[in-house]
């Protein structure tokens, strides 16, 4: 579904994060790319959400090449993305506006507009629907979340792209949400991308776990997760130990 | 601030006026007795009203005036870096020139009428909400505008769905700022030439007739011209913003 070849990326600085980069997803994958502050991974997801360009090769996602935000695309990112003027319903109804705004052009929007225009669906899915008058800054972190959530999903997005989404929030709070994240990619058939610089998240949440160390990256280290999305009680516990410490040594983590 | 408040601060103003005036017992500060018995008689046989009337039309004239133009302009430049760059130093030469020294010129080029005072007043205020709204256009945070641009938003929906609405506080915050001096411009500019408006009332009373009572039943009047300018922008930032409220009644931390 997703396709790098050869991704060169830079700073305007000068500082060299990706060169001759080659990465390829598939359909309905769940991935988690792991890396420390500074890694490159969030340029790697706006690269991917076409906000922002390499300077050599091809990045295409669903068989077209990326050059601009893909319609289809949800992007979800640690905090500060709602509306802080908008209650939880009209935040979780803007790209439907925005949609509407421009009209099915293919560009802004599919040309076939297919979204079945269900915020209270939503709402209540991610259970905000009682909070649905409120306002971003009457909420709490999870809530916030949960609206920036179901603002994407509204748009039945085909490539769900995560930045930290959960790495502002306590930790039960932030067990809910990666939950709910593994329910609804079970449910909604799409293929996501989380970018964390948490192991145990990338665990948890990706099938499979690319790992990015010191920038620049000449091509990353995958490591296919065998206990991906198994709780703390079911899974077996020297694999993910094994798993674990293997990671942290691919981070140069002490 | 409840209505109730500003009621009892304007009784608490008149006892130290009361007794201020009886401490000093000289015509030209008359106990507020007598003025509110003038002001009252001014307003019954009309003669007050008209230049009340005539006052708050050009303050609202200008306001309506430097908000359709310093918005716009500031939105622009908040948006642009490049356009900000270029006028910046402009602006910085500008904002800090005391506008009113410029009103012989003003009244030079524009004539007595109307549109000379008008302009006066909106040459302080454009700046002001020129550079507020700028100052908010451009601190929005690029979390923000980037995933609302992800979900489809180009240049114009971006106008539409956040920068307007983020620049309306800004907007209200420097009206509310400027009614003050707004006011005291009004009173300058309305000395020259004109034979209608609450500052030539004042003068007039004041400094040609020596009516005293009648001097501090137009600074009444004018002080109630701000008091309502206050309330009706207070009213619409309500109306337009309920979001503020909402987080200040919460007491939120975002």
């Amino acid at each position: 579904m997703i396709q790098l070849e050869k991704v060169t990326f830079t700073y305007p600085e000068g500082q060299s994060i990706f060169r001759d980069f080659d990465w390829e997803i598939g359909q309905y994958q769940s991935w988690a790319v792991l890396g420390q502050s500074g890694c490159g991974k969030t340029t790697l997801l706006y690269l991917l959400a076409g906000l922002v360009f390499p300077q050599s090769g091809k990045i295409s996602i669903a068989g077209h090449a990326l050059s601009r935000p893909r319609p289809e695309t949800g992007l979800i990112l640690q905090d500060y993305g709602l509306l802080p003027w908008a209650n939880v319903r009209q935040n979780a109804s803007l790209g439907l506006e925005v949609r509407d705004f421009y009209g099915p052009d293919g560009k802004h929007a599919p040309l076939a507009l297919t979204s079945t225009r269900d915020v209270p669906f939503w709402l209540k899915r991610l259970g905000i629907d009682d909070v649905a008058d409120q306002y971003p800054g009457q909420l709490s972190g999870g809530q916030r979340q949960r609206t920036a959530i179901a603002r994407t999903l509204v748009l039945q997005p085909d490539l769900l792209l995560m930045d930290e989404p959960f790495s502002s929030l306590d930790a039960v709070t932030r067990q809910d949400l990666q939950s709910l994240t593994l329910q609804l990619w079970r449910e909604q058939h799409f293929t996501y991308i989380v970018v964390t610089h948490d192991i145990s998240e990338a665990i948890f949440l990706g099938k499979s776990i690319l790992v990015l160390g010191k920038p620049p990256h000449l091509n990353g280290f995958v490591v296919e997760n065998p206990v991906f999305g198994q709780a703390e009680d079911e899974r077996d516990r020297m694999v993910y130990k094994d798993l674990f410490t293997e990671l942290r040594t691919r981070l140069g983590e002490p | 601030m409840k209505r109730w408040h500003v009621l009892w601060a304007l009784l608490a103003l008149m006892v130290i006026w009361q007794v201020l005036a009886m401490v000093l017992n000289q015509v030209i500060l008359p106990s507020p007795v007598i003025v509110a018995i003038v002001f009252a008689q001014e307003v019954i046989n009309g003669q007050i009203l008209l230049h009340f009337l005539a006052s708050f039309w050009r303050v609202v004239a200008s306001m309506i005036l430097s908000v359709m133009l310093a918005a716009p302009a500031g939105l622009v430049l908040g948006q642009s870096p490049k356009l900000n760059r270029i006028f910046s130093p402009f602006i910085y030469w500008l904002y800090p020139i005391p506008k009113v020294v410029l009103v012989p010129v003003v009244l030079l080029f524009l004539g007595i009428g109307d549109l000379a005072k008008i302009v006066i007043i909106f040459l302080i205020l454009f700046f002001q909400i020129l550079v507020l709204v700028r100052d908010q256009a451009t601190s929005l945070r690029p979390e923000l505008i980037q995933s609302v641009h992800s979900l489809g938003a180009g240049r114009r929906a971006l106008f539409r769905f956040v920068y307007l609405p983020a620049s309306l506080p800004a907007i209200l915050t420097a009206l509310r700022q400027s009614v003050g001096t707004a006011v005291a411009v009004l009173y300058i500019a309305e000395l020259f030439a004109t034979r209608y408006g609450l500052g030539y009332y004042i003068f007039l009373n004041g400094s040609t007739l020596l009516n005293y009572p009648a001097m501090y039943a137009g600074i009444l009047a004018m002080s109630l011209m701000g008091l309502m300018l206050y309330f009706g922008i207070d009213g619409l930032e309500k109306r337009w913003c309920p979001w503020l409220n909402a987080n200040r009644i919460q007491g939120s931390t975002q």
